[in-house]
């Protein structure tokens, strides 16, 4: 991974984590600056997250694609059981659950991990779907049926199989001619979440600084129209300027892709959302006091992932597997 | 009441932590990982602290891992004190099953079937508890069906009328009969949450089922 491009990314984004930390910590220090101390509080707890993240996601792109992959799959895993924690599920769905769990989630990721995009495109939303009503079906309990089963399966398809997308990026032949080989792909794997969470932050920021209209009141009452178009934006002339870093983009590409991604994140939250909203719940875990779960996390990537994976399916216009 | 003579002569065998071999010690220790990591177990301690005085955590029982996960989600030094007391049919079937409650969480089995008078559960959770260990009792007698917690049996009201001293901690486990229902040997790895509450002892001249009453109530308000 020695090359000019990879290393460029590595020092920017340290040297603008490195400042962002030194703001954060001068503006704690210094609380007469006329800042929301709650505000400061969640830009340095968020910050802290960004720096555990990209040392995580550092560690696992210096072991390699394997690695990643199984990253990949510890997330899902988790975020699945958050999913189901909050799902209500009767104990028909029980030995059902156990398969999904224990079989379909980590065989997915094998097929993700040995690159057979042809069997794992359709493992889980289909094979999974059939194996998921026919199991609950012999369990006997028929009540609320379609309800309980669609439950399982939506949290399969948004926690496990939209999100292996994201590793699945590594797999893509992307430069086959040149010797830079794999480093290409972390670097696009990096770009993409990279974009993801820039997308977060900006449709927070434009949501406070603008906000006028929300786009669902009922759902989430921080996410306006604003927010998303100012999100989409800034998005996109982010990607614009790094699209060195993403080896098969062209400038426009690269600019489209990060629109998509952004628009796609602001769906996956606010899909999110309303599944907290209807349990009642602000946050979908308690791994660490105060931080909401795994879940809420990863929502915006879970949505831009599979997007973001056939774009450059299409730019490249190889074959997957 | 009890007199403390009554007390040195309840000292049972010395059988849990250094009594122990370094194997079952370190068995006690990743299988307390292992329930956590399984069960999800977030810990709550609420207007309540860990502590190693004797103490008797009572719990709503809604799955066969509730003994296991209670016990697991103590810090260890208070674990190597902590005995919880379970069901004789359940836990001496089989071999793993009878070696992990004899040897590694040191439990005191209660024969449901075998109640005698003069041998009470009661009396005999006293005597192995002695003046050191703390117990875990699940007072519904069994695992409740429908998730709502049932009526508490009276043993609590004994265990607390003999020993005034024992610190009544009140435990909620909420979620844990979806990662092992009833009838179920394998677990889906649900997040669960265990909530342990502010301590109660028996008041002067309070009835019996006011009491479990009250007892019972400590327990639900941990639900939130």
């Amino acid at each position: 991974m020695n090359d000019n491009r990879t290393i460029a990314l590595v020092a920017g984004v340290l040297a603008l984590l490195t400042a962002a930390t030194v703001v954060g910590q001068f503006l704690k220090r210094h609380p007469d600056r006329g800042l929301d101390p709650a505000a400061v509080r969640t830009f340095n707890n968020r910050l802290r997250g960004w720096w555990i993240l990209c040392t995580v996601l550092a560690a696992a792109f210096w072991l390699g694609t394997t690695a990643t992959v199984v990253l990949f799959g510890l997330v899902s895993f988790w975020a699945l059981r958050e999913f189901i924690t909050l799902t209500p599920t009767r104990k028909g769905d029980h030995r059902a659950l156990f398969w999904v769990f224990f079989l379909f989630t980590p065989l997915h990721y094998v097929l993700v991990g040995v690159n057979r995009y042809d069997v794992f495109s359709v493992f889980l939303p289909v094979y999974a779907t059939l194996f998921v009503l026919a199991r609950v079906a012999f369990a006997g309990d028929y009540k609320r049926f379609l309800e309980r089963t669609a439950k399982i399966q939506a949290g399969l398809v948004v926690c496990v199989y939209c999100l292996s997308f994201a590793p699945a990026l590594l797999q893509i032949p992307i430069d086959a001619t040149s010797t830079a080989g794999r480093s290409g792909n972390f670097r696009l794997l990096f770009f993409l979440i990279l974009l993801v969470q820039f997308a977060d932050c900006m449709q927070y920021v434009w949501s406070r600084m603008l906000g006028q209209h929300l786009v669902a009141p009922a759902v989430s009452s921080n996410r306006t129209w604003e927010g998303l178009l100012g999100s989409a934006t800034s998005t996109a002339l982010l990607a614009a300027a790094l699209w060195w870093a993403a080896p098969p983009f062209q400038l426009w590409q690269a600019t489209i892709a990060g629109l998509v991604v952004a628009l796609m994140g602001f769906a996956g939250g606010m899909t999110m959302s309303a599944i907290k909203r209807d349990r009642g719940v602000k946050d979908y875990g308690t791994l660490v006091v105060g931080h909401g779960g795994v879940l809420d996390r990863i929502d915006s990537m879970c949505f831009a992932a599979p997007v973001f994976y056939h774009i450059t399916l299409l730019v490249t216009g190889v074959q997957p597997g | 009441m009890l007199s403390p003579a009554d007390i040195t002569e309840m000292q049972p065998p010395m059988r849990s932590g250094s009594g122990r071999s370094a194997f079952c010690r370190a068995a006690g220790l990743s299988l307390a990982a292992l329930a956590r990591l399984l069960s999800g177990a977030s810990v709550r301690w609420i207007a309540s602290q860990p502590d190693t005085c004797q103490r008797v955590y009572f719990a709503n029982h809604t799955s066969h891992l509730d003994a296991l996960v209670v016990w697991a989600s103590l810090p260890q030094t208070i674990r190597e004190v902590t005995r919880p007391v379970a069901a004789k049919d359940y836990w001496s079937r089989g071999l793993i099953r009878r070696w992990l409650a004899e040897e590694v969480f040191d439990a005191i089995l209660i024969d449901r079937t075998d109640i005698k008078v003069h041998q009470s559960p009661v009396d005999m959770m006293l005597r192995e508890a002695g003046t050191s260990h703390s117990l875990i009792v699940f007072p519904e007698g069994g695992r409740s069906v429908s998730g709502e917690v049932a009526e508490f049996k009276s043993g609590l009201y004994y265990l607390a009328k003999k020993r005034p001293d024992i610190e009544l901690i009140p435990v909620h486990i909420d979620n844990l009969n979806r990662v092992l229902p009833r009838g179920e040997f394998l677990p889906v790895p649900l997040l669960s949450c265990i909530s342990f509450g502010p301590p109660l002892w028996l008041e002067r001249g309070e009835a019996k089922l006011d009491f479990l009453a009250r007892a019972r109530r400590a327990v639900l308000s941990l639900k939130e």
